[in-house]
């Protein structure tokens, strides 16, 4: 028998009761329920959508309800390339999302504009967002970008729960001039 | 069975003039025809409506910049096609740089549309009576138009590919 | 069973446009450049009168990357991968009609068996494509099965294309002459294992969609158009096809040995969305048979032409032989310079005559490169045809006119 179940975080256990620290606790629900926010845009979408497929499941992960409102969202997933004209409605579709978030950028054009060096491409999203993990590959297998997802996962569940309160999450923002 | 360019030709001469064509040629079969901006609508229209050759699609529409060419710098390249006999045709139309005025293909077929909108963003050239000619792929703030053979492909403001390392 | 909610051009008698109370009562609606079906970016401006549409204003350019800009920077060979990623769901397609413009330009035969090689993978490509958009309309409408189903199979695609070039998705296959390697017996033992297995799992893909009576009220007589409007508007591929015309540009102007195979061009009867879905099953149907001929008929022979000057020779070769080395220093570093000329190319793509006008200066680079782009051209008439139609209809009419945003943009 395969045992499925999550290890439990260190703790104290007894009859009725387990002590963890709060941080252990929220990472692990975070960790396992992230909702992607699927930007998709070029070729990288074509393989997000075969990771969406049944072949390479992406859904159990945790990631079983791909919302397209922002609002309702933890995942950005930004796939393919981001033109200069799509800028800014990739920078409000950030903005709207509610703390925490996380982004992920999928693909060589999202994380550096990938092989167009050009006048209209904005080379790599982390000029207008900050980004937490890249995706190389043009397009990345569906492997890789569930291994982007499962990085995303492991910095969800490390992450503590005051840091979207800290002074270096704000300078973060600052930087980007994102309120 | 597609028509032969010479009667396609002579057909043209007719209508417009021997004299307004100003260059014949037949790159790999396919009869190429270079006309002034003035007469182009005209022989297309007589085209579409002629009875036998039924040029009734528009194939392409593109622009070119050939600087070298002067006093004729920007032209527009059109393609059509007779599925009735499967003759394609292709017209030229140049225009100089100071002033690429250039008659709206929408007369004659709705396609030319967003393909003259698309030449002007890239290209600059104006296209007279079109409904809509305004910027259709760049940002719409964009002052410069960037196919033209005067601008570079790299964006200039980037500042990390440093273009030594890139052999530019 | 009389349809209850009647869609298509039911517009009212008269239509107040004229009164500025119906003006101020106009909503604008946004559908925005992130649509919430992976479609693409492009957005539409939509003036409603309650559900209905009044009428839109289209723009695109989201996701333009400047194709024909680079294309002027770059030697032949390196084309290749910009034009796998303009119609990204079929990109066999686009490779194999780049380099048979560039071989017309350059005089080279391609051999028959490289020519049988590309007709496989073109068709293969082509069911791809369609698969996407008819599963991705199922979707739309609300049935979300028939893509999983489907994707399935789409996998067993890739591992084709992967056993072929090495890649699933953004192809960069063959080579100006010819391809690049064989066919090996895994692609081909895969191959004969597809065409075994898919048609049972497509027949069960169509159970669910071609009878059901929800999905033909919700498609049947919406967005039809007319032979005439089809043709005004540029369409060509299956959206023409489900008009009434029959212009196959595999039919009308042959290319790599098309004319060799027996295949029908489905046409539909009014141009409606249930037309443009029937029609793309059935060229999947006629895409297998294309393929099972193929496979059938393979001829021996080699699968790239002689040409020393353009096709880079064998690795040992180059390791060896002089003619070999000098051969691959000039083709790689540019010494080779093509013809002056000009020259149009069209290939049958997966959404209709996908065609590339070249025009060569003598140097390495093409001095223009253009594309026709069929999503361009066709997609136009969008906002004309969801005049009067409902919200939920002119998503299904989107949906299945199959556009891709990187051939839309380019």
């Amino acid at each position: 028998m395969i045992d499925t179940n999550l290890p439990a975080p260190p703790g104290i256990e007894g009859p009725g009761f387990f002590a963890t620290a709060l941080d252990n606790v929220v990472g692990m629900a975070r960790k396992n329920s992230l909702w992607p926010l699927p930007f998709a845009t070029s070729c990288c979408g074509i393989e997000f959508m075969a990771t969406m497929a049944s072949h390479y499941d992406l859904a159990r992960f945790g990631s079983e309800r791909p919302s397209f409102s922002p609002r309702q969202a933890d995942l950005l997933m930004v796939m393919g390339t981001i033109a200069k004209k799509m800028g800014p409605v990739l920078r409000q579709t950030y903005e709207q999302m509610a703390e925490p978030r996380w982004v992920l950028s999928v693909g060589a054009c999202a994380s550096s504009g990938g092989i167009f060096d050009t006048y209209s491409v904005l080379q790599g999203i982390d000029r207008i967002i900050p980004v937490d993990v890249y995706v190389p590959g043009c397009p990345p297998r569906p492997e890789q970008i569930i291994e982007g997802l499962l990085k995303i996962q492991e910095l969800a569940q490390n992450e503590s729960t005051r840091r979207r309160d800290s002074e270096e999450y704000k300078a973060l923002l600052e930087s980007y001039s994102i309120q | 069975m597609p028509f032969s360019n010479e009667e396609i030709l002579k057909f043209a001469q007719q209508t417009i003039g021997e004299e307004n064509i100003i260059e014949v040629s037949e790159p790999h079969g396919l009869l190429t025809l270079e006309v002034k901006p003035e007469h182009l609508i005209g022989l297309v229209g007589d085209l579409k409506n002629h009875l036998d050759f039924q040029f009734t699609f528009m194939t392409d529409l593109c622009g070119m910049h050939i600087p070298e060419q002067i006093g004729r710098e920007l032209g527009v390249v059109y393609m059509f096609h007779s599925w009735a006999s499967n003759t394609l045709i292709r017209l030229k139309t140049f225009a100089p740089i100071e002033a690429p005025l250039i008659p709206s293909m929408t007369a004659h077929f709705n396609s030319a549309n967003w393909m003259e909108r698309e030449t002007y963003d890239f290209y600059g050239i104006i296209f007279q009576s079109h409904p809509n000619l305004i910027r259709i792929l760049n940002v719409d703030d964009m002052d410069y138009f960037p196919m033209r053979k005067e601008y570079p492909l790299e964006d200039q403001v980037r500042k990390d590919k440093v273009d030594e390392f890139f052999g530019r | 069973m009389e349809q209850l909610i009647k869609t298509g051009n039911n517009l009212p008698d008269v239509f107040p446009t004229d009164s500025e109370d119906f003006a101020n009562e106009l909503v604008t609606l946004n559908l925005g450049p992130t649509h919430p079906a992976t479609h693409g970016v492009f957005q539409n401006i939509l003036q409603m009168d309650g559900e209905r549409i009044v009428s839109g204003v289209s723009t695109i350019g989201y996701i333009h990357r400047a194709f024909e800009k680079i294309a002027e920077h770059r030697p032949f060979y390196q084309i290749t991968p910009l034009t796998d990623r303009l119609n990204y769901c079929s990109s066999p397609i686009n490779n194999m009609g780049w380099h048979m413009t560039v071989e017309k330009l350059l005089g080279v035969t391609v051999p028959k068996r490289a020519q049988y090689i590309r007709v496989i993978v073109m068709e293969l490509a082509r069911i791809a494509d369609h698969l996407i958009c008819n599963s991705i309309l199922g979707v739309d409408s609300g049935a979300f099965s028939g893509f999983l189903y489907v994707f399935q199979e789409r996998e067993k695609i890739y591992e084709i294309f992967e056993e072929i070039c090495g890649s699933r998705l953004t192809t960069n296959m063959g080579r100006v002459g010819g391809m690049e390697r064989d066919l090996n017996d895994i692609a081909i033992a895969k191959l004969k294992k597809f065409l075994i297995e898919f048609p049972a799992v497509f027949k069960e893909f169509e159970a669910l969609f071609n009878r059901n009576r929800i999905f033909m009220d919700r498609v049947i007589d919406v967005g039809p158009i007319s032979k005439e409007m089809a043709m005004d508007y540029g369409f060509t591929g299956p959206n023409l096809r489900a008009a009434g015309i029959d212009y196959d540009v595999r039919v009308m102007n042959p290319y790599s040995s098309y004319e060799d195979f027996q295949f029908d061009i489905p046409i539909g009867e009014n141009g409606d969305t249930y037309d443009r879905f029937m029609v793309r099953n059935e060229e999947v149907w006629q895409s297998l048979s294309i393929i099972q001929q193929a496979l059938d008929k393979l001829p021996e022979g080699p699968y790239h032409a002689d040409a020393p000057h353009y096709y880079l020779p064998e690795k040992d070769d180059v390791y060896t032989k002089m003619e070999a080395l000098i051969y691959h220093f000039k083709i790689i570093m540019g010494e080779i310079d093509a013809p002056k000329g000009e020259v149009y190319h069209a290939v049958e793509g997966g959404n209709g005559e996908l065609g590339f006008y070249l025009v060569s200066d003598g140097g390495r680079a093409p001095a223009r490169l253009h594309f026709r782009r069929p999503c361009f051209i066709y997609y136009q008439a969008y906002t004309e045809m969801a005049k009067g139609m409902m919200l939920s209809d002119a998503i299904l009419v989107l949906s299945s006119l199959n556009v891709i945003a990187g051939e839309l943009d380019a």
